[in-house]
């Protein structure tokens, strides 16, 4: 049986690893290699490094980085950040990368999805959403790491880009990321139950029964989680036996 | 040891050399129709699209080269997919090693996803490709088109139906999932492969 995953992400900035509180207040929490290595050994389903300074004279920065994790790391592993171009995509995939997250670029030309698509296949291409639930009730796409509000909104952006060849969508709900307090399972379940591709919940996860909550309520394929890992508030090998235990299909 | 891994216009080859280069072995990322048949193994890996890589594949005369091979070869993934009789995928004529065909997961269903992403068990482990390696092992799959059951399946895992994970017939095997990104449990799948006489 096809299992949930548990994905543990990695924010890299200057090539170590950090966390921010509700997308602000960047604490250090190391090695990204490391790290990686560690969450790998220890049951992760898959990785996420996101480069959240990804600026163009850092990409080689980060493709080289990429590369030692690829060495390294022996799960498949997303990597995300100022991704703009299929030369970005090339580069990241040629040093090892299994696929790559789109956010921001692809909202301003969601071209750049169907021609990822169809260079590397649907396969890599994972769309990265930031979600934020609005007074009016409604969940809209934010962009630029959440500093900037659209009238998108996210089922739609959703469904638009899965037309266009997306693989994945890794939702993140800025309502929820950095509080601990559960996952968005409203609008994870939403997407789940209309697109024909894995949703990774991501944002809220504080305990094994928020994890649980996510896969059964929210209908989620996946579960992303970074600082409750980092900060080794839940081990992985632990949150993975209690999912087992409640019965969820999980990878031990 | 020389171990060859066929270049053509598909992904993951990087990741298939790394872990070949963590097991403690080098190979050789090629499409030179010399090097190949001179390896002592050979592997053929691929994420793609069927019709295209068969296209480059006879371009090259890579077909041929690979359907006479008599060393080990291991097809990964849409690798193993192209050593099979055909692929739903653009209706592609494949090598033809595997008498089985290939197909398209097909469901109704809106919570089950196509195409398949994660890890699944595989079963019926009948192989020495497998030695060591526990019945319902986890790997990782990526794939929206699956080789169904046939004479030669020597892994079953089930996604919306059985279909086979493993193929083998004489010198060539076939895994659909990936062991360079299953962790210990591919590692032993390639390991096995390397040990293969």
């Amino acid at each position: 049986m096809l299992t949930k995953r548990i994905i543990p992400c990695l924010d890299i900035k200057d090539g170590r690893t950090v966390k921010g509180i509700n997308f602000e207040q960047i604490r250090d929490a190391g090695d990204p290699v490391e790290l990686g290595a560690l969450y790998a050994s220890q049951g992760a389903d898959e990785l996420v490094f996101l480069d959240i300074t990804a600026t163009v004279e850092k990409r080689k920065t980060l493709s080289e980085l990429v590369n030692k994790i690829a060495h390294r790391i022996n799960i498949p592993f997303t990597v995300g950040g100022g991704i703009k171009t299929e030369a970005d995509v090339s580069v990241l995939l040629q040093n090892g990368a299994d696929k790559i997250s789109v956010n921001t670029a692809a909202f301003l030309d969601p071209t750049i999805i169907n021609r990822f698509a169809k260079n590397f296949g649907s396969q890599c291409v994972v769309l990265a959403i930031d979600a934020k639930c609005e007074a009016d009730n409604n969940w809209y796409v934010y962009l630029k790491g959440g500093r900037e509000k659209t009238d998108m909104l996210v089922t739609d952006w959703a469904k638009r880009a899965v037309d266009l060849g997306v693989g994945e969508i890794l939702l993140t709900s800025m309502n929820h990321d950095g509080t601990k307090q559960g996952f968005a399972l409203d609008i994870t379940a939403a997407l789940a139950e209309s697109l024909p591709v894995p949703i990774i919940a991501s944002g809220g996860g504080g305990t094994a029964a928020h994890f649980y909550d996510v896969f059964t309520k929210g209908k989620a394929d996946a579960a992303l989680a970074a600082s409750i890992f980092h900060y080794k508030e839940i081990a992985i090998p632990d949150l993975k036996y209690y999912l087992h235990e409640k019965g969820i299909p999980i990878r031990l | 040891m020389k171990t060859a891994i066929i270049q053509y216009n598909a992904g993951n080859i990087q990741s298939v050399l790394y872990a070949l280069e963590r097991l403690g072995t080098s190979a050789i990322v090629t499409d030179n129709i010399e090097a190949i048949q001179a390896a002592d193994k050979v592997i053929f890996p691929g994420v793609g699209e069927a019709s295209t890589a068969m296209e480059y594949l006879k371009q090259r005369h890579l077909d041929v080269v690979i359907k006479n091979l008599q060393q080990p070869v291991l097809g990964i993934c849409l690798g193993m997919q192209l050593m099979c009789a055909s692929s739903e995928e653009n209706n592609t004529t494949c090598l033809g090693i595997f008498e089985e065909s290939v197909c398209q997961f097909k469901t109704a269903d809106p919570i089950i996803k196509v195409p398949q992403i994660g890890w699944n068990t595989i079963t019926n482990l009948e192989s020495s490709l497998f030695n060591q390696v526990p019945e319902n092992s986890y790997a990782y799959f990526v794939h929206g088109y699956y080789a169904a059951l046939g004479a030669h399946t020597i892994a079953t895992t089930n996604y919306i139906q059985p279909y086979s994970s493993a193929l083998n017939k004489r010198n060539f095997y076939g895994v659909q999932f990936h062991p360079e990104k299953s962790a210990k449990v591919g590692e032993q799948i390639l390991k096995n492969f390397l040990e293969l006489t």
